[in-house]
């Protein structure tokens, strides 16, 4: 760990993982219900606004310590660490891009610290072709009262029926291009929320992601004050992707111990015996050696780049670096966790071992999805045109 | 330069407004301008004046409008 991770934090949320999330994670999954438990335990630690400055009273804590907390919740269950990751995300977004002086926002987040508030996304639409960067929803002219609008169609809004507030993307107007959005902070009472289809999906099962219509009346001061384009550029899509990988490689790390605890298991069973599984066990630490290695770099690099010269963030070579995080991380999670399915065998198969790694297997197939790595891989063959050194 | 960088965006923008009438300031983003569009008219810029925009000239803020891109280009030498 570095000097920059607040180790009181990351002991808390390691407890918060050991004592709430891994007894809740086996019945999470089954019954694709939100992790309510380990969210209030979160809370209750304030982990919601550790991202929060100090001035506004939260932690102010590190992306590198928010990165070790997604990293402990993702090892013992997948759905929490996600869930935990994504609004930190939101977090973030205001925290970078509110502004200087935008009393609304600064207001919110003390909001977030004092009732510990849990924000969710609302990037996806229909009709976009999974494009974050493209909106249909526009933000409507402010009517005589002041008050503006959207209503946005939205297949996945994930923990939605459970969050209190929604960062939605929108278009700056409406008459603006596709492509010229903004972020809108809306809290819970001020949207409608009609839900769409149901939620029963492989992986990730607790993250409770149905599709919504969502409505909003909201004041101009909720939007976000720069354009979407550089919100993303500089901060969800690397934070998203650090973060992430960090639960991805948290799920990962937990399927190696299972494999590892599995041939100690034999190991002791039949002493000095050829062990074949032992052989496969090194194999896939290798693997996840890969793994920790991408996901701890990219972190540092981007904590360098945010502290120092954040311009650099927007930069085509930078954009490419932190979009190959999430290719890479994304494609070796579940290899990982396949990897321990072939060391443990039936056991890990079968759902109710000691050294189950199914669900392992199906929440880090999840990572490919996640934006999907084939969009990504698209952008990067166009930036690749271009940049040069990458 | 501005007329030889209207012509690169008109053939590689993709705007839904003609580069001609766009104001030398106007947000090409705003004008429909695509990321992916707009790595098209940064390959097309490089090879209509012959030069290698440098990597932190390429973001996307250096390609919004048209006085960012002739700024760009007279900092890697293109003569106005």
């Amino acid at each position: 760990m570095t000097a920059d991770v607040d180790t009181g934090l990351v002991e808390a949320a390691r407890r918060i993982a050991t004592d709430v999330a891994a007894p809740n994670a086996i019945e999470v999954d089954k019954e694709a219900r939100f992790p309510a438990e380990t969210v209030a335990a979160l809370r209750e630690e304030r982990l919601l606004s550790a991202l929060v400055p100090v001035e506004l009273g939260g932690a102010g804590a590190s992306l590198e310590t928010m990165a070790q907390v997604c990293f402990e919740l993702g090892r013992r269950c997948g759905a929490s660490g996600m869930v935990f990751a994504m609004h930190q995300i939101q977090v973030a977004c205001m925290v970078d891009h509110r502004g200087d002086g935008a009393q609304w926002f600064d207001d919110y987040l003390r909001e977030v610290v004092a009732e510990q508030r849990l924000i969710a996304s609302i990037t996806s639409e229909v009709g976009t072709g999974g494009d974050m960067g493209k909106s249909v929803a526009a933000v409507s002219e402010a009517g005589t009262d002041g008050y503006q609008s959207f209503e946005k169609q939205a297949p996945t809004v994930s923990y939605g029926p459970h969050a209190d507030a929604f960062l939605t993307t929108v278009r700056r107007a409406p008459d603006a291009e596709p492509g010229d959005q903004v972020a809108v902070l809306t809290r819970r009472d001020q949207m409608e929320m009609e839900p769409q289809g149901t939620w029963d999906p492989l992986g990730m099962r607790g993250t409770c992601s149905p599709g919504f219509i969502a409505t909003a009346r909201f004041t101009p001061d909720q939007v976000l004050p720069v354009a979407f384009s550089t919100i993303s550029a500089e901060t969800m899509t690397p934070v998203s992707h650090i973060l992430w990988s960090h639960v991805w490689l948290g799920i990962a790390t937990d399927a190696f111990d299972r494999a590892r605890a599995f041939v100690k298991a034999a190991a002791k069973r039949k002493p000095g015996e050829p062990l074949p599984a032992a052989i496969r066990l090194s194999e896939l630490m290798s693997e996840l050696s890969l793994l920790r290695a991408e996901v701890g770099l990219a972190l540092r690099e981007y904590c360098d780049l945010h502290a120092g010269d954040r311009a650099k963030l927007s930069e085509m070579a930078t954009i490419l670096r932190f979009n190959n995080l999430k290719i890479a991380a994304s494609e070796q999670a579940p290899k990982v966790c396949q990897e321990a399915l072939g060391v443990c065998g039936i056991v890990g198969y079968k759902n109710d071992t000691p050294f189950s790694v199914g669900r392992h297997l199906r929440d880090a197939m999840s990572a490919r999805l996640m934006v999907a790595n084939e969009r990504i891989h698209a952008t990067d063959a166009s930036l690749l045109l271009i940049a040069k050194e990458v | 330069m501005k007329d030889r960088i209207r012509q690169v965006i008109k053939e590689h923008g993709h705007l839904s407004v003609d580069p001609g009438t766009l104001a030398d300031d106007a947000d090409l983003y705003q004008a429909g301008m695509t990321s992916h569009a707009s790595v098209n008219v940064m390959i097309a810029l490089e090879d209509t004046f012959d030069v290698e925009f440098l990597d932190s000239m390429l973001k996307r803020s250096v390609f919004e409008s048209i006085d960012s891109i002739s700024q760009a280009l007279t900092e890697v030498g293109v003569e106005a």
